[in-house]
């Protein structure tokens, strides 16, 4: 196969950018996205040119770090992570284009790479149980019902790359962030923080600058997981129930 | 040097319990006076830095991806073995820790893998606790299953994605440890090298990934939870950017480096389609429950899978049934690797020739495709995905490939390495999984040494050194290794040579598939020596690595790390050399049994070879730990 | 009252404006439509002019009136704001290849809500003021005298152009009411698979037969 690749090259976070065109002559159709980025990568090199810089890591859609928007398509035409995408997805003598995540919350570092830390800083807002290792009651003292779990893992499998943001028009994170909040407020386990979690968690994914869902369902057509945007719902749900009935205790000492 | 393995004395089921009780406490209010450096948030890595943040010491931890949350232990798919006997098959404590030794293959030590299966019932426990959601039954209790032909229903799971649920709850304590200031995360910065200061761990150097910028840390520990090195053999399982460097640093500034030979081959991988494949990719052995392996009795080179139907039972080799009639295709993953790499050499492979098939056609002719999609359905539909095939008409093709390593550093019973200050943990270290590692048990491993095991022998080391033996960074020591990593990087940079990394990458690691990986022998491991030292002469002459050191360079950072696999592979080659038994992964085709299995030299080998560095370019000296099996009783594996 | 503002001022509270908002102009449409309706009736305008009266005096309507003009500038503003923030949130260098896996009515709210605010615009000055504030002839029936604001409908929908554009824009409305109406309820968290299909349906339905509707009146009223 050969193939002509129009690629976004960005130096770093604050040069200015622009797309290259690449002539991609040695494309088999067993390749994977990313096998065939190395092959031209290797090329590149081969030439003295520098590489394009790409995230990828588990390889075998899992880890979430690869990213790609392919010809307008997070992680390109099928419902599957980039690396699990196959050139033979692709005709001869296709014009691919690959661009960045775009999202003001993910800044592009370099060519095809974006920094994605405002999904770890809106984790680190609350999708946790607040347990210590050790002192919990035994795993079989907390009966959950085969549904619940199973609508809990549903949510959690969202493996954290960045689609959903990259394929909303609003940049919305919000498909996420429904995701993280629906594991915990289905589960027994998440339920005693749920209230506190999901106003923390939106007050930092609105802080990083994330736009709001407009519903056009992008993110679930998207979603390489097949996250359902009833989580988004459920999260609606959660925060108004919270902001209009939690608690707002002043934090002070006890003693005497 | 005496290698002392801090094994407590006393009945195996007593040791841990009395070992806790001895070891010293660090006062709740001296705690937040210690650093902690961890390297690494997989399983390992994310347990242990939110558990030592919760009881108060300060963290720094390190993850060379963007986010802690995308370390490989993501991608174990199975599950975790734990001896809950939540199902009343008759498992205990006991009866993991004895097939964990007897998985092994009797190279393991007993005390730690007696405390691993003690460990394991709190593991679920704890896990539950963070939110992990396991499968479950309809009551509403934790399901189990059984994996990798294990007798007792012990394995927990969450779908195909254990792995992923379990590091999200690692990474979840980790979040919180982190929001409450106790743990300082760096994303995206890797560790190129480790300061010992008077005998003593006492920091890392590392290179943030996207500026390039190198820095000192320093601590009053150091634990490096980094994983396994499979990747040396380029095509592996293992996650592209999975690699030995931090391990290999400190291996060369003193800590000793356990049977470094010990590598897990994988049987049912999806095979290699060209010179382009960057990774392989596991299918669960589960598919061995139903599939028949077989290749054709005569050489049929290319033969396709469409193709396959058309051949006659009688012309057919399902080999594994034929030789080892009571396990059939349930043998052990070395046992079923092995004998796929056979009738490949004998020029009998399918496909490209090396690949095996892996039919259903039995199977779906007996229960109905439909009964095999619900029970297979993600892994057929994976290997259609990859392959374009559909595993539905035709059989899959199959061939091993490297998943995981068991050795790694030497560390004694509290995983400190051969450096005080220095501890490695889960597949880092040289584990308790002696020579193979059974299913289902790495990340109950990882999990273990991280929530329980570490939290409680570090505090003994710190207690030791107290709050107060700091060095900082302006130490000449720090300056000295900032200075080294940065010569290092500036040299690859200056080669400016005519081959890319990867093709160095290739080349070792076919010499090491070769040699080194399924089979050895002593003529093969030689010449092997020879290349890799040709490689590595060839490497640091012929390199091209573009770009500068002060910006983001990911060839720049892969260049890093094959230097380093190049330099294990020579003593990973050492080291299979040295042991001329066969045992788990590890066959030495001097040392087998009449009929071509596995034969195991106790008298011999029954030790833990430990390497030590001593000099670039020097042979490594050899330390030896001796196995003592006081519970287990030594018996030939035999699966005939 | 500062987590009252919050609420508001968050990404998903403003969504949540803009359905509850969006919800009772639902709602006026169906009231609205049902008295538009009365256009049809062959009385010679008597039932709409009565109609119009009535929804012109009675205090308690006319409360309901101000407060839906309110909630039409609150979906109006919040809108804005939305739209805004959105924007921002791509970045400054937006894609080369747009997005698509999405209805290109859930992507254009705003586009359709813009025509439906000329509309409305124009609407307001043709017929609301006019009947508020106008001096337009009156009709007297039974004893009672009351502005002839039928009079004044039929001779605007006479009027070719005029038609056209009320038929436009009541099909951008209801391309806005289609993704809108179960938008709203997403929006407010009620998905759920047992209630998901009526919600849909009813969603869908309203959006083509309530437009439809509101458009036939002028174009049965242009040929008749």
């Amino acid at each position: 196969m050969k193939i002509t690749l129009k690629v976004w090259r960005q130096k770093n976070k604050d040069a200015k950018g622009e797309f290259k065109t690449y002539e991609h002559n040695h494309v088999s159709a067993d390749m994977s996205f990313l096998e065939m980025l190395d092959v031209l990568n290797e090329e590149l090199t081969k030439k003295n040119e520098e590489p394009i810089a790409f995230d990828h890591d588990c390889r075998e859609g899992i880890c979430g770090m690869c990213s790609l928007y392919i010809n307008g398509h997070p992680h390109g035409p099928l419902q599957t992570t980039t690396c699990q995408l196959h050139m033979r997805s692709f005709q001869d003598g296709e014009t691919i284009t690959i661009e960045p995540w775009r999202a003001k919350a993910f800044p592009v570092v370099r060519d095809l790479v974006v920094d994605r830390t405002a999904f770890d800083r809106i984790q680190q807002a609350g999708a946790y149980v607040n347990v210590n290792t050790g002192g919990v009651p035994d795993a079989n003292e907390i009966p959950i019902s085969k549904k619940i779990a199973d609508e809990a893992f549903d949510a959690a499998s969202c493996i954290g790359c960045g689609a959903c943001v990259a394929a909303c028009k609003n940049a919305s994170a919000m498909l996420f962030v429904g995701a993280k909040v629906s594991q915990f407020a289905l589960l027994p386990q998440g339920k005693v923080e749920r209230k506190e979690r999901v106003e923390k968690m939106v007050a930092q994914m609105d802080a990083e600058g994330f736009g709001s869902c407009t519903n056009t369902y992008a993110c679930e057509a998207e979603c390489p997981k097949g996250i359902k945007i009833a989580n988004i719902a459920r999260m609606n749900r959660e925060y108004f129930g919270a902001m209009i009935s939690s608690y707002q205790i002043e934090s002070g000492g006890g003693g005497d | 040097m005496n290698l002392d393995s801090k094994i407590p004395e006393g009945i195996v089921a007593e040791k841990w319990t009395k070992h806790k009780f001895n070891l010293k406490l660090v006062n709740p209010a001296n705690k937040r006076k210690y650093e902690v450096i961890v390297v690494g948030t997989g399983l390992a890595g994310a347990s242990a830095a939110a558990s030592l943040g919760e009881l108060g010491y300060n963290v720094k931890a390190f993850c060379f991806q963007d986010s802690p949350r995308r370390a490989h232990s993501i991608a174990a798919q199975g599950g975790i073995n734990a001896a809950k006997n939540y199902q009343n098959d008759g498992d205990s404590i006991y009866r993991l820790f004895y097939d964990t030794v007897k998985g092994g293959d009797y190279r393991a030590r007993e005390g730690n893998v007696y405390r691993l299966a003690e460990s394991s019932v709190s593991i679920i426990d704890q896990c539950v606790a963070q939110g992990v959601p396991f499968a479950r039954e309809y009551g509403g209790l934790l399901a189990n299953r059984s994996f990798g032909g294990a007798q007792v229903s012990r394995t927990f799971y969450a779908r195909g994605q254990t792995g992923q649920q379990l590091l999200l709850g690692a990474y979840g304590a980790l979040n919180r440890q982190i929001a409450n200031g106790k743990v300082k995360m760096y994303n995206r910065t890797e560790m190129l090298d480790l300061v010992v200061v008077d005998g003593k761990a006492k920091g890392i150097i590392t290179r943030n990934l996207i500026t390039g910028k190198v820095e000192a840390h320093s601590a009053d520990a150091v634990l490096l939870c980094t994983g396994g090195y499979g990747n040396v053999f380029y095509l592996s399982t293992n996650a592209k950017g999975s690699n030995v460097t931090a391990a290999w640093r400190a291996h060369k500034k003193g800590a000793l480096f356990g049977n470094p030979c010990f590598t897990q081959i994988h049987p049912t991988c999806i095979p290699v389609t060209g010179t382009h494949q960057s990774k392989l990719t596991l299918m669960s052995e589960s598919l061995r429950n139903d599939g028949r392996v077989w290749v054709p009795k005569k050489a049929m080179p290319g033969l396709k899978s469409k193709d396959a139907a058309a051949i006659p039972e009688s012309e057919r080799d399902y080999f594994l049934e034929r030789k080892y009639p009571s396990f059939g295709n349930l043998v052990p993953r070395d046992v079923a690797s092995r004998n796929a790499k056979q009738v490949c050499d004998e020029g009998r492979g399918v496909g490209s020739g090396l690949a095996v098939f892996l039919d259903f056609s039995d199977a779906i002719n007996r229960d109905g495709e439909d009964t095999i999609r619900a029970k297979y359905g993600n892994l057929f539909d994976m290997y259609a995905q990859i392959t374009g095939e559909n595993p539905y008409k035709g059989p899959m093709m199959i061939y091993p490939a490297v998943h995981y390593t068991m050795g790694g550093l030497w560390v004694d019973y509290n995983l400190q390495t051969t450096v005080p200050g220095l501890y490695a943990l889960g597949e880092a270290n040289f584990s308790d999984h002696g020579a193979n590692r059974l299913g289902a048990s790495a990340l109950m491993q990882g999990l273990a040494d991280g929530y329980f095991v570490i939290p409680y022998t570090l505090g003994d080391y710190l207690a030791t050194i107290g709050w107060n033996d700091k060095v900082s960074t302006d130490h000449p020591a720090f300056q000295e290794a900032i200075s080294a990593v940065n010569d290092r990087m500036n040299k690859l940079i200056n080669i400016k040579g005519k081959k890319t990394v990867d093709d160095f990458h290739r080349q070792l690691g076919l010499t090491m598939w070769e040699y080194c990986g399924m089979s050895r022998s002593e003529e093969g491991l030689k010449k092997a020596k020879k290349i890799i030292q040709d490689i590595k002469a060839e490497f640091w002459t012929n390199v091209n690595v573009l770009g500068g050191a002060s910006e983001l360079n990911q060839e720049l950072e892969k260049a890093g790390r094959v230097a380093d696999f190049i330099e294990l592979g020579e003593l990973m080659v050492d080291d299979a050399l040295n042991r001329t038994e066969s045992c788990g992964g590890h066959f030495r085709e001097e040392s087998q049994t009449p009929e071509g299995e596995a034969l195991r030299k106790d008298d011999e080998f029954a030790y833990v070879a430990a390497w030590e560095f001593k000099g670039e370019n020097q042979p490594e000296a050899l330390h030896k730990e001796e196995l003592k099996f006081e519970n287990v009783k030594l018996t030939q594996r035999s699966y005939k | 009252m500062k987590w009252f503002l919050d609420l508001f001022s968050s990404s998903l509270g403003r969504k949540v404006l803009m359905a509850l908002t969006g919800l009772f102009l639902t709602m006026f449409l169906a009231v609205h439509l049902a008295g538009n309706l009365q256009l049809l009736k062959d009385d010679g305008g008597k039932s709409f002019n009565m109609y119009a009266e009535f929804m012109g005096t009675n205090p308690l309507i006319q409360f309901v009136s101000k407060g839906n003009f309110a909630l039409i500038i609150i979906h109006i503003i919040w809108a804005i704001m939305l739209s805004r923030k959105n924007r921002q949130a791509r970045g400054e260098v937006g894609y080369a290849i747009a997005p698509k896996k999405s209805t290109w009515t859930s992507r254009n709210m705003g586009i359709l809500g813009t025509i439906i605010l000329i509309f409305l615009v124009i609407h307001i000055r043709h017929f609301y003021s006019e009947a508020h504030f106008g001096s337009i002839p009156t009709q007297v029936y039974d004893g009672k005298e009351v502005k002839d604001l039928y009079g004044e409908v039929v001779r605007w929908f006479k009027v070719d152009w005029y038609v056209a554009l009320y038929v436009f824009c009541m099909a951008a409305l209801g391309f806005h009411l289609w993704h809108g109406f179960t938008s709203a309820f997403q929006t407010l968290g009620l998905n759920h698979m047992k209630y998901n299909g009526v919600i849909n349906l009813v969603g869908k339905a309203f959006a083509i037969v309530v437009p439809a509707l509101f458009a036939w009146i002028p174009i049965s009223m242009f040929f008749v």
